[in-house]
């Protein structure tokens, strides 16, 4: 067992399993230096999954957990977006006396997401995606006196066993089919042929339970809700790390599917549903986290043009990672404001922040552009390479239609920043503190970084591939 | 260097106003106007460096941006680039210099219009098909700004709409330019590359593709009939420098494109079309100008006028992109009819819309009725408007006939039908200036025009300059001719 293999998922667990036992002894003053500790723990994963960035691709564990640099840069991202919101918690946090073991439960549903994309066994993969589900639905009904909270932890518990379910039915499904659950052993027995119709509903269960997680259409509901009523950071986390790792567990999982199977089509329509819907449904809200929420429903189903094509086109993969980690700046940076903002979340709230805030609505405001796709902000480039990928793979029609979608967005996001800059104010801005403007800052920078260093970042994109 | 110097040198004006809080509005105005005015000297000193005899792409800079992807910094201009973009930089420097009411936000306000100014030169000088785009889309944010914020009527729909509209117009070349970048191998945003290799030729439906996206985004920037809804609304409640830049120097980018790419890179599927994007230019023509004289507001009835010129434009360009005619000189002379046609359109509408400006400034109203008799009272102000309007109808004399003969010369000798219905066009243009000046300045002064005061210094100066620009292209074409002939010779083929 090369127990080094794991080191990142290691350090997370000790991580969590301390900031347990310390929030259970620490006097309730002293509640938020588990965050430090999360933090310190993030950063040791990060520092251990950078190092098993120059391995070759490889499979350990018997086969059943890659160390590919897909893998590893799921790692990365998701660490990074875990930093962010554990940075934006403890201002938020402040008024909840006993919160230590919400950090706990971050680093469990990062763990979770970190096994989702990395698993390369079907079991392995409901496991991660089991862990990561139980761990954050106290998170989103953390706040357990806000009705919304509530509404909206029930409703992400209720999809989400309903959805996970039928997961677990498709991977029983295709155990029985194959014979075994490891990811290799899957592709050699399905290129031989099989059962199609069994196959095919193996498949089915098995993409829309994945698409849970994704929040992509028809498990996508919950996303709205909890970006609404959960507290702001954990909407912040959940809104960007479990769509990273569904959608690379997806990209693992259809890329083992033979040529016979209908799934690019499946997912292209998937996908069309996914973005159409999310735009058409951000476009009535005057509630600016709602809004976050439903644009993101819609952002998974541009990620989602990139899986269609990821048996036919070799940059499909890094073009991928590319989408999800521009719209994980992107996303990250605006819930920041937002949390800054004490949450403040009706759009009528929003009128003529430019004038008292400029800083903030500033970077809100570089966050919705490349949310968009504006140039030369890096969400552009994760458009780009999207868009390139799905034509060159033959699909120029979702291209279209993603197009469309795009400029469906442009109405919203627009509408938020015309209010920050064309209305009068009204009333004063109410800020968090330290920490989290401190979190704002560093989403703005890393989205700032990123748009400028969008050079190395494909460079390193490139190198990114599957094991197996 | 002094591509780069031109364009950068705005941007880094705008930076230094959102960076000064203190500056007051005066000098912030001061601010704004030399560093456009340093930006159009760079200009100035890029067309003298110009040789009319050299390659067709000259100034070239090069620097790597985003090689993975084959993108690359690249600038470098052609005549017909560097023709127009002197002469949109000449525009922002009317603009600007301009007296408008800034909202009390003056330094946001010549701080977008400098933003504005760097992005917009950018979309001429850029030779990198992304970095085009790029610069292409920024425009639309400055844009939104300057008329959300500092528009009037109803600006934050206008701004929205127009947002909307042309982005989509954008997205369409965004498809189109991934799809002229995956047919090559290597896969490349650069323009010379695709200009000289021509990857599309003989594919058919792909290219019939490219094009039509290519054209439809092109066509809503231009715009063309009918996908020109969202300009009159934008003009109307768009400040008067604002609306000076959009007819002048957006509008540009819509032609300037249907050049650069499909007219440069798709010369044989362009070849297959062009008698349809000359009937649809024909319409916009006919439709522009009589749409314009059913108008009773000001503004509204000078932004048809736009549609109507860009028509032409569209025209020229149509005739010069027919490769199965061999009348060479027909075609050249259509393509410099259809640049200096940019060129005089921008230097008058632009001049244009700086006039409404200042009739908005003193009544705060558009409608052509309100008006009357200002002739004795506004002296300066009916000459300069009878001076641009003249040019706008095609008077011989002035830069629009310099571009309208050269168009329509060329449209007779390949489509001959085309021109002969295309010439009602300037008929019915002739027909509406002059009742728009009988309208404003004739007649008797209405009661409430009585304390109509004067143009000031500062915009009389404004406008004597852009009226000489277009009496100086109206009497002695050739220097202009020069540069812009050296490159139509090489772009139709005759050298």
């Amino acid at each position: 067992m090369p127990i080094g293999d794991l080191l990142p998922e290691i350090v997370l667990l000790v991580g969590a399993v301390i900031i347990v036992l310390f929030a259970s002894f620490a006097p309730q003053e002293r509640q938020a230096w588990a965050a430090g500790l999360a933090l310190v723990a993030l950063a040791l994963a990060a520092g251990f999954s950078l190092l098993q960035w120059r391995e070759p691709p490889a499979l350990t564990f018997s086969g059943v957990w890659a160390l590919d640099t897909a893998a590893v840069a799921t790692k990365l991202l998701v660490l990074l977006a875990g930093a962010v919101a554990v940075l934006l918690s403890p201002d938020w946090m402040r008024s909840d006396r006993r919160h230590g073991e919400y950090y706990a439960l971050c680093l469990f549903t990062l763990l979770g997401v970190i096994m989702m994309a990395s698993a390369h066994d079907s079991m392995e993969l409901v496991v991660g995606i089991l862990l990561s589900s139980t761990a954050s639905y106290p998170l989103v009904a953390y706040h357990r006196s806000f009705k919304p909270a509530l509404e909206a932890g029930m409703k992400y518990f209720l999809i989400g066993a309903l959805i996970n379910s039928l997961l677990v039915v498709g991977v029983v499904l295709l155990f029985g089919l194959v014979g075994d659950t490891d990811y290799t052993r899957t592709a050699q027995v399905l290129a031989t042929g099989g059962d199609p119709l069994a196959l095919s509903v193996a498949v089915a269960c098995i993409v829309l339970g994945l698409t849970f997680k994704l929040a992509a259409f028809p498990g996508h509901a919950w996303m709205p809700d909890v970006a609404q009523g959960a507290p702001a950071p954990v909407a912040a986390l959940l809104t960007v790390a479990s769509k990273i790792g569904a959608a690379v567990a997806l990209a693992r999982f259809v890329s083992l599917l033979p040529e016979s199977q209908l799934w690019p089509v499946i997912v292209a329509l998937i996908a069309v549903v996914t973005m159409t819907l999310g735009n058409l449904a951000a476009l009535q809200q005057t509630d600016v986290r709602r809004l976050l929420g439903w644009s993101s429903v819609s952002q998974s189903g541009y990620a989602l043009m990139a899986v269609v094509v990821i048996g036919r086109e070799p940059q499909a993969l890094p073009a991928l990672l590319a989408f999800l980690a521009a719209y994980a700046l992107g996303n990250l940076a605006a819930f920041a404001v937002v949390t800054h903002l004490r949450g403040r979340t009706a759009l009528a709230d929003y009128h003529g922040l430019g004038r008292t805030q400029p800083v903030v609505t500033a970077v809100l405001i570089l966050a919705l552009l490349s949310l968009v796709g504006i140039p030369p902000l890096v969400g552009f480039f994760g458009k780009f390479l999207l868009f390139k990928v799905t034509i060159a793979g033959g699909y120029g029609w979702l291209a279209v239609v993603a197009a469309i979608n795009t400029v469906l967005s442009l109405f919203y996001y627009l509408r938020v920043i015309a209010v920050t800059m064309f209305k009068s104010k009204d009333g004063e801005v109410h800020v968090l503190g330290s920490w989290s403007w401190l979190a704002l800052l560093v989403s703005a920078v890393l989205l700032l970084a990123a748009s400028l260093g969008v050079e190395a970042g494909l460079a390193l994109m490139e190198a990114i591939r599957f094991a197996g | 260097m002094i591509l780069t110097v031109a364009w950068i040198v705005p941007l880094v004006g705008a930076v230094a106003l959102a960076a000064f809080p203190r500056w007051s509005e005066a000098r912030a105005r001061q601010w704004a106007a030399a560093v456009a005015a340093l930006s159009l000297l760079a200009l100035v000193v890029a067309w003298v460096g110009f040789d009319p005899a050299g390659p067709l792409f000259q100034h070239v800079d090069e620097l790597r941006w985003v090689p993975s992807i084959g993108v690359a910094y690249r600038v470098g201009v052609d005549g017909i680039a560097l023709a127009v973009a002197t002469m949109s930089a000449l525009v922002f420097v009317a603009a600007i210099v301009y007296p408008v009411n800034t909202l009390g936000q003056p330094r946001q306000y010549y701080a977008w219009m400098l933003f504005l100014q760097s992005v917009s030169l950018g979309v001429f000088l850029a030779l990198d098909m992304l970095l085009f785009y790029v610069f292409f889309d920024l425009t639309l944010v400055g844009m939104f700004f300057l008329i959300g914020r500092w528009g009037h009527g109803t600006p934050q729909v206008s701004a929205l709409k127009f947002f909307l509209y042309t982005f989509a117009g954008s997205l369409l070349l965004l498809l189109a330019i991934i799809g002229l970048y995956l047919s090559i191998e290597p896969h490349s945003f650069d323009m010379r590359v695709l200009i000289e290799r021509q990857p599309l030729a003989g594919t058919g439906l792909y290219a019939g593709l490219v094009f039509l996206a290519l054209m439809l985004g092109f066509a809503i920037k231009t715009p063309l009939v009918p996908l020109h809804t969202w300009l009159p609304q934008a003009h109307v409640d768009a400040p008067g420098p604002a609306s000076a830049i959009l007819a002048g120097v957006l509008l540009k980018m819509g032609t300037y494109g249907m050049i650069r790419l499909p007219f440069a890179m798709m010369q044989e599927t362009f070849a297959e079309y062009s008698l349809v994007v000359g009937i649809v230019a024909l319409v916009a023509i006919l439709y522009g100008a009589l749409v314009a004289l059913g108008q009773s507001n000001l503004k509204r009835r000078i932004a048809y006028t736009s549609i109507n010129h860009m028509g032409y434009t569209v025209l020229g360009i149509a005739v010069a992109a027919a490769m199965f005619s061999d009348n060479l000189a027909a075609r050249q002379m259509a393509l410099t009819g259809a640049t200096v046609e940019m060129v005089a359109h921008g230097l008058i509408t632009g001049a244009l819309f700086l006039i409404c400006g200042s009739f908005w400034q003193r009544t705060g109203e558009y409608e052509l009725d309100h008006y009357g008799g200002l002739a004795h009272q506004a002296p300066l102000l009916t000459g300069f408007t009878v001076l641009a309007a003249f040019a706008s109808l095609g008077m011989p004399g002035l830069a629009g006939f310099v571009a309208e003969f050269q168009v329509f010369a060329g449209t007779f000798a390949v489509y001959p039908w085309l021109a002969v219905l295309g010439v009602l066009g300037i008929l019915i243009t002739a027909a509406l200036f002059l009742d728009m000046l009988r309208r404003l300045f004739f007649g008797r002064l209405p009661l409430h025009l009585g304390q109509f005061a004067e143009l000031k210094r500062a915009e009389w100066g404004v406008l004597g300059v852009l009226s000489l620009g277009i009496l100086v292209i109206g009497v002695y074409p050739r220097f202009l001719l020069t540069l812009i002939e050296a490159s139509s010779v090489l772009l139709v083929g005759g050298r």
